[in-house]
């Protein structure tokens, strides 16, 4: 049902500092469906957070367009909703508070003052917050932080809502949890998500699509996978599926022998001195089947 | 030993009905009052040894308790003109550090918001207050009295120069060490002016102001005493003067204490509003 809900066309970044010019993005060209769960993935400092800022219109691009429900996208605004990677609560308002500032300034003329309050409640309800509506965030853990982040940004009822890492900054166990309730969440509602990771098992247990960047500078869409999972889907049942396997398999291989993070020229020499190249490409590997393992 | 004794269990004998709250304020007691209490008997016996000489210039404290028990008791009394009673004169100081101080308040957070929102204002403006924040107090008193003719406006505007200058320079770095974040919360938000300003560079930056106003109440009563010995009148500045111009050293010891006390209050007044107002903004 390809109806183009949101298309971002022909972007390109170029950052200019101290007269270098950096180009970070290179003609990135995708649409996503209403409803769909996008996953951008890529090694770090590829630009995916740059990516994620331009569709949220918090950075211009430097040229090419964002278009989200037929209008063009140059400012941010409440449609697009981000869920920051370190959850940006203001800590001097309580959770509810927090989700209040959003929902006050975006369904003011919507709602009235009561079904703005039961909105606060049911969006914090619905991420498992209802308990700690006068906490402060700095009273609260920080997957708690992430799940208030989460509901100020569903609160908003954006045509779009942007994930930069929501995950990154928790450990495992929580991540996990998260992951669940985000699924959860997603089956209710039935949003538009875009979500920046680095985690891939993350992003083939989430998404419909994955989409991967190949390595800055100028850094394009390399491939784009289709996750044909059906959902609900159990982490653990997942385990053995093969074709989550494979699915996993073909992302890894994009990140680990395609796009092989380059590394800065310091750490090559000291790694490079003690072993063959060729070894240590192996060695890599290694590592990232290990690393995979590891988060399976 | 034995008071500490008896106070231990008459604890027990209370603890019945309070123990927690009796067992906290005893261990208030030991900790935060015995100690400073201790050391400030060990200096006025020390004192007092120092200053018993027959050929001491400086009078014991029990000279001083002597000499100016009825200032003590009697801190409301008006004779007319300038002898009036000690509270009179702290609270005439008081009003003028008011009036200066608050000026300071509005106009060194307003400057500090435009120095910290603004590269171009903090450009041109930083040199200026870099420069002029040095100028000691006393050096604009002789300038306002020639701009305002009048002593009590020059008092004023002595306190009010004294302390915006920490005023604007911290509310400015406070402004600018807004995270990133939280502007791009206001941004996604759409948040106008003035809700930005309330909601979001206020209670940001409102631990670096505090600790700006903090600063800039200390240096006001700093300010004002030597102000006061300056241009006459009422006020516990130009107390300490006449006293001294009288001979009366034990006077001047006791506006001493009282101006002592006076300005730790007002920094504590200061700082525990700060901690009131910022109890929410440790970053979480």
């Amino acid at each position: 049902m390809s109806n183009r809900y949101l298309s971002i066309e022909n972007v390109d970044m170029t950052f200019h500092a101290k007269g270098v010019e950096s180009q970070v993005l290179k003609g990135i060209d995708l649409t996503v469906d209403r409803g769909e769960y996008i996953s951008i993935i890529g090694h770090s400092g590829c630009g995916k957070s740059t990516l994620l800022n331009i569709v949220a219109g918090l950075t211009e691009s430097t040229s090419g367009a964002v278009i989200l429900d037929g209008k063009e996208v140059n400012s941010p605004g409440p449609d697009r909703s981000v869920v920051f990677q370190n959850h940006s609560l203001l800590p001097w308002l309580t959770v509810y508070e927090n989700v209040a500032l959003a929902v006050n300034k975006t369904c003011a003329r919507t709602k009235n003052k009561a079904e703005r309050h039961e909105w606060i409640i049911k969006n914090l309800e619905m991420v498992g917050m209802g308990h700690a509506l006068d906490k402060r965030p700095a009273e609260i853990s920080g997957g708690m932080k992430q799940r208030v982040g989460i509901a100020r940004a569903l609160a908003m009822e954006p045509k779009v809502l942007l994930l930069d890492e929501p995950f990154g900054a928790l450990d495992a166990l929580t991540r996990a949890h998260l992951q669940e309730e985000v699924m959860r969440i997603q089956d209710e509602l039935g949003n538009t998500v875009i979500m920046i990771t680095h985690d891939v098992d993350e992003a083939v247990l989430l998404s419909d699509r994955i989409v991967m960047l190949t390595n800055g500078p100028s850094a394009r869409i390399g491939e784009i996978l289709d996750i044909e999972l059906p959902r609900p889907r159990d982490r653990i049942a997942l385990a053995d599926d093969p074709r989550y396997n494979h699915y996993r398999q073909e992302v890894l291989r994009f990140l680990y022998e395609k796009q092989r993070k380059v590394e800065s020229l310091a750490q090559r020499r000291g790694a490079v001195g003690e072993k063959e190249k060729g070894e240590k490409q192996k060695d890599e590997k290694e590592k990232a089947k290990e690393r995979a393992r590891a988060k399976a | 030993m034995s008071s500490m004794q008896r106070s231990n269990t008459m604890a027990k004998a209370v603890s019945f009905r309070w123990a927690p709250d009796f067992a906290a304020i005893q261990q208030v007691l030991v900790q935060r009052v015995l100690p400073p209490v201790v050391i400030i008997a060990l200096l006025g016996i020390l004192w007092e040894l120092l200053c018993s000489s027959p050929g001491a210039v400086l009078p014991p404290p029990s000279q001083v308790l002597r000499d100016t028990w009825e200032l003590i008791v009697n801190p409301f009394y008006n004779h007319g003109g300038n002898d009036v009673g000690m509270a009179w004169q702290i609270l005439a100081s008081l009003e003028r550090v008011a009036y200066g101080y608050s000026l300071a308040v509005v106009a060194g957070i307003a400057l500090g918001v435009l120095v910290g929102q603004s590269t171009w204002a903090m450009r041109g403006l930083d040199p200026v207050f870099q420069v002029l924040r040095t100028v000691p107090p006393l050096a604009w008193l002789p300038i306002s009295l020639a701009g305002f003719q009048d002593s009590t406006p020059s008092a004023i505007f002595v306190i009010f120069i004294t302390a915006i200058w920490p005023i604007i320079i911290n509310t400015s770095v406070g402004i600018r060490n807004i995270p990133e974040d939280y502007r791009n919360v206001a941004r996604v938000l759409r948040l106008n002016g003035m809700e930005y300003f309330t909601r979001i560079m206020l209670p940001a930056a409102a631990p670096y102001i505090f600790s700006g106003l903090r600063i800039g109440v200390g240096l006001s009563w700093l300010a004002i005493v030597a102000a006061e010995m300056l241009i006459g009148g009422v006020g516990i500045g130009f107390f300490i003067w006449d006293a001294w111009n009288a001979s009366m050293i034990s006077d001047i010891i006791l506006a001493l204490v009282y101006v002592g006390i006076v300005g730790f209050v007002l920094d504590r007044m200061v700082a525990f509003i700060g901690s009131w107002v910022t109890r929410g903004t440790a970053q979480g």
